[in-house]
């Protein structure tokens, strides 16, 4: 194993340990948007096809390029917006007592 | 001798990932949340504005492939119902997994082009891990998708030898991600094992039932921030192994929580077929021979108006019928009465973890008012009516006394304890798992068959009415 290849390993270990951590807080009402927020934070992927496909010369590799970017964007874009949706509902019990007056 | 001044794009890289942590620990109060998933999302923004920095050459390709992206994304993540939100949670997760996968066979590609035919061991070795587990995660994916969407059956599909099919594609995937690993024919061998992880992909869910769906997902999460943590190792990028782990950790507690609360194992879940034995020949029928209590709406709505304190324990059927908004009218007439109104959240209860609750919130019910398994369970003896809503098999009595019972063991809601039982169903047929339930024979029971919204928007009138 390279070194370099190591100290990536050291900091995927750390993280993980740092992942536990964070999400191990998280209550169970919010585990939905947790899924779709660690969803859309995956799709960081778009970054390695960005890369990759930014320089793909062959006509055919291009097209392949074309379709990363957009599976990669599609699981970025879509992840957030879904998760934002989601957070948007959660909101705490307003002291207001139904205001329908009539009977 | 100079030390290598870092690459300014490091600095965003590393402004990312802290973001994307923070993001995550301000997503543990519903207050923070909203909060939290934006820091996430600026991380996002700042790390691809600074890869758009890195000599790209082709921009039209990044271009069309963002533009194309973004708009399916956002307008699919903003049309969907809350409903819906599993599979399409699924289906994002699938793309990120074939995303990590192409840049695997990418760069895969470049190498070998560029190279003597040799590749070293460190990237051959991650290349194939991210292709594998990204294939696997996409096909994996694509399959929940299906069967959460109802394209095709929720039920486990089994066939004999199954377990013998898939060791052995498993044993195919190994043995060509090896030889490409040992520059043996590598692109030959590469195609191979790309194919034998997407069929992998597709069998390994085939006989995953409906209600093992909440462990999947998060299973299939998990598989896909490691496909994106080991893209970070083939292209020597820390904010992607970083993310990636983050990722990784999350859809594994997740998968073992959900695990525990049906107290099975993974290997369980994935090589058990929960409930086959009995859904094989058309159990589905058995259970109408069983000695159930019919009520009407107008019965349902005195038992309730007048009780202390009534539990509602929705399910996936209350998603189905897209029921959670009059579940909540229901709930508010009763509280105008002055009941008492809780709601039961088992764990596994509908097809993602947190399903019930994003249903509910939804519906503007309180967060404060849903009630975890071990908090809500001591509550049943003090309650007059369990409202069961399309919930079945996380109330089954079964799993704490019938050893025989493929969900024996399984924590489930004390729903029988409470004096009276109301169960809404459409009709006598058993859940996913195709277990009977003997909650339904108890003498407590009573059924209020038909669709549960229809159901509880009568009971809300009947209730007006009195």
């Amino acid at each position: 194993m390279s070194a370099q290849l190591l100290a990536e390993l050291t900091v995927f270990i750390l993280a993980v340990f740092v992942g536990i951590e964070v999400i191990s807080k998280v209550p169970t009402t919010l585990h939905t948007p947790l899924m779709s927020a660690t969803n859309a934070i995956h799709g960081i992927v778009l970054v390695g096809a960005i890369l990759v496909a930014g320089t793909f010369d062959a006509p055919f590799n291009q097209i392949v390029g074309v379709i990363l970017v957009i599976l990669a964007s599609l699981n970025v874009f879509g992840g957030f917006t879904v998760t934002e949706r989601m957070l948007q509902m959660f909101r705490p019990r307003t002291p207001q007592p139904q205001k329908k007056d009539g009977d | 001798m100079a030390q290598i001044a870092a690459n300014p794009v490091d600095y965003a890289y590393l402004a990312t990932a802290i973001l994307f942590i923070l993001g995550l620990r301000y997503l543990s109060s519903p207050k923070t949340a909203r909060f939290g998933n934006r820091l996430a999302a600026l991380g996002m923004l700042i790390a691809l504005v600074a890869v758009l920095t890195q000599g790209i050459v082709q921009w039209w390709v990044i271009g069309i492939g963002i533009v194309v992206g973004a708009a399916i994304g956002i307008y699919s993540g903003r049309a969907v119902k809350m409903t819906a939100m599993p599979q399409m949670v699924a289906l994002f997760n699938g793309a990120g997994g074939g995303a990590a996968a192409l840049v695997a066979a990418g760069e895969l590609l470049k190498l070998t082009n560029a190279g003597d035919g040799v590749l070293p061991f460190d990237q051959t070795f991650t290349i194939m891990l991210t292709s594998v587990i990204g294939a696997i995660s996409f096909a994996g994916s694509i399959m929940a998708f299906l069967k959460l969407q109802e394209v095709m059956t929720g039920r486990p599909i089994v066939y004999p030898g199954q377990q013998v099919v898939n060791a052995f594609i498993l044993l195919l995937v190994v043995v060509s991600s090896t030889l490409v690993i040992m520059n043996v024919n590598g692109l030959t061998w590469y195609t191979v094992a790309l194919l034998a992880a997407l069929v992998l992909g597709v069998l390994f869910v085939l006989p995953i039932g409906g209600a093992d769906m909440p462990v999947i997902v998060s299973l299939l999460n998990s598989f896909t921030g490691v496909a994106a943590a080991a893209t970070g190792f083939v292209l020597a990028n820390n904010v992607l192994v970083i993310s990636g782990a983050l990722v990784g950790a999350s859809g594994t507690l997740l998968t073992v929580m959900m695990g525990k609360a049906m107290n099975r194992s993974i290997t369980n879940v994935l090589f058990g077929a929960f409930g086959s034995i009995k859904t094989t020949t058309g159990a589905a029928g058995s259970g109408a021979a069983q000695n159930v209590r019919s009520v009407t709406p107008t019965d349902v709505a005195a038992l309730v108006a007048y009780a202390n304190q009534v539990i509602i324990v929705p399910g996936y059927g209350m998603a189905v019928a897209q029921a959670q908004h009059s579940v909540r009218e229901l709930a508010d007439q009763l509280e105008k009465r002055g009941v008492e109104v809780k709601y039961a959240i088992h764990p596994v209860a509908g097809r993602m973890p947190g399903h019930m609750n994003v249903l509910l919130a939804e519906a503007n019910v309180p967060y404060e008012a849903l009630y975890d398994m071990d908090d809500i369970n001591p509550e049943f003896e003090r309650t007059d009516v369990a409202l069961v809503i399309g919930a079945n098999d996380v109330t089954n009595p079964a799993a704490r006394s019938d050893k025989n019972s493929p969900i024996y063991g399984m924590p489930i809601l004390d729903v029988d304890k409470a004096a009276n039982i109301i169960v809404l169903k459409r009709s006598m047929k058993p859940g996913f798992a195709g277990i009977d339930n003997p909650l339904y024979d108890n003498p407590k029971t009573a059924m209020l068959f038909g669709d549960a919204k229809k159901s509880i928007d009568s009971v809300v009138s009947a209730v007006k009415a009195l």
